[in-house]
């Protein structure tokens, strides 16, 4: 007799992926998850870095929803792949630079890819029509369907009773009307299936599951290109980017400033590949020095380091500096007054 | 018999998990395993891992700034 169905499902570990497996798993197909890390995600080492943050739990949202739902959780490196995406998204961007089209496309044809490889029968999203302005329209998501060659082979739970019947529902693996027909942005119908399933402590990410729909994070990614007049990256360029606040003092060298002591701790990893500069006489970050820098930078960034550390009051603060090959000074300086600090240095 | 040792320091999660899952696709039920990291996320996220696909963990050790997770892998049968 053959086994059940099998579906692999999108985990992001929002509550509506969470929500969408769960939904396809009670018409007794067998689902397992899948989660790709693109480096931009939101999860679990951003707040391992930041101390201030350990209040929150350090939990990663796709695993914690895999053990809700009691699934495998594949989490699949898609890093060198995805940069293609952020940098080339043939349909643009959304309000920042989320090329969430482009991604749900291209997530949506690995899992094929997967589902192909490891012998599943269909995909599952946790995608609403008319959740998200870009990527779940009514006109966009046959769009994923279409262009990430799942066709009807993907199914979105929550809403699919506002689509055309797919392949699994056509042929009685899934009864089309124990499936949804949620539609707009309205968060209700998640909140009460959530509650009918007794998940609790769920996550809600507010934008969007990683970090280039955030304003912020976009002004750093863009000033990071347009100073290397390339938009290529590495992991270790975007992971920086979420870390420290961000200054450019002069168009050939950027500041990266611990704001507190994981971050500060996490810079250290950098050390031997950048200029850093750490204050002594009072407590202070650890910076570091994105670029080529002559005497005259050294010494403003010093100063600004000063400003930032615990001495920002005092007549001078004494900050070591370290270059990469290993030699190390120190240097007397004045911290420099906040009112000096122009507002467009800070990114 | 020794522990395959994985080094996953100076990575930040998830990838310890993903260099776990990979080395772990490579060993049969039983072998025993041992994930060198240094984000302090992995004492959750690895565990719950490897819960999710019935691997048990033996040991999670702090030496100096490493953290040593060992784990002994689950009946990897239809793991996919
Ligand atoms: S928010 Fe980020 S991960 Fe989510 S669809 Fe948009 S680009 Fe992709």
């Amino acid at each position: 007799m053959p086994g059940p169905r099998k579906a692999v499902a999108l985990i992001s570990g929002g509550l509506d992926s969470l929500l969408a497996a769960r939904v396809v798993m009670e018409q007794g197909v067998h689902v397992e998850g899948i989660n790709f890390f693109t480096g931009f995600c939101v999860e679990g080492h951003t707040h391992a870095i930041r101390k201030q943050d350990s209040k929150r739990p350090k939990r990663n949202n796709a695993l914690w929803s895999a053990e809700q739902l009691g699934i495998k959780l594949h989490i699949i490196d898609i890093i060198d792949e995805y940069k293609d995406v952020v940098i080339n998204p043939k349909h643009g961007y959304g309000a920042n630079l989320n090329p969430c089209l482009d991604c749900k496309i291209f997530m949506v044809n690995k899992a094929r890819q997967w589902m192909i490889e490891h012998g599943f029968d269909f995909i599952i999203t946790g995608e609403v029509v008319g959740q998200r302005p870009m990527s779940q329209r009514k006109d966009t998501m046959p769009v994923v369907a279409r262009d990430s060659g799942a066709e009807d082979r993907l199914v979105r739970p929550l809403c699919a009773k506002n689509l055309p019947p797919t392949l699994p529902e056509q042929e009685g693996w899934l009864d089309r009307d124990l499936l949804h027909g949620f539609n707009g942005r309205s968060r209700k119908p998640q909140i009460a299936l959530a509650a009918h399933y007794g998940f609790e402590d769920f996550a809600q990410p507010a934008g969007g599951c990683c970090f280039l729909t955030d304003r912020q994070y976009s002004v750093k990614l863009e000033d990071l290109w347009k100073t290397r007049g390339s938009r290529e990256y590495e992991l270790d360029d975007i992971m920086l980017l979420k870390v420290g606040r961000h200054l450019r003092p002069r168009p050939h060298f950027k500041m990266i400033v611990g704001r507190e002591e994981g971050e500060n701790r996490f810079l250290e990893g950098y050390r031997k590949r950048f200029v850093h500069l750490l204050p002594t006489s009072h407590v202070g970050p650890l910076v570091l020095l994105d670029g080529e820098v002559g005497a005259e930078d050294i010494e403003l960034a010093a100063r600004l380091t000063a400003r930032f550390s615990k001495g920002r009051d005092a007549q001078r603060v004494t900050v070591q500096i370290n270059e990469r090959e290993g030699a190390m000074r120190s240097m007397d300086v004045v911290p420099m007054p906040v009112d000096d600090i122009p507002q467009d240095w800070y990114l | 018999m020794s522990a395959r040792v994985v080094d996953a320091r100076n990575l930040l999660c998830p990838l310890p998990v993903i260099r776990t899952q990979d080395a772990v696709a490579e060993c049969r039920p039983g072998d025993e395993l041992q994930v060198l990291c240094t984000d302090p996320g992995v004492v959750h996220d690895i565990p719950a891992w490897c819960r999710v696909h019935g691997h048990v963990i033996s040991e999670i050790r702090h030496e100096d700034r490493d953290i040593v997770i060992s784990l002994c892998v689950g009946d990897t049968e239809g793991e996919t």
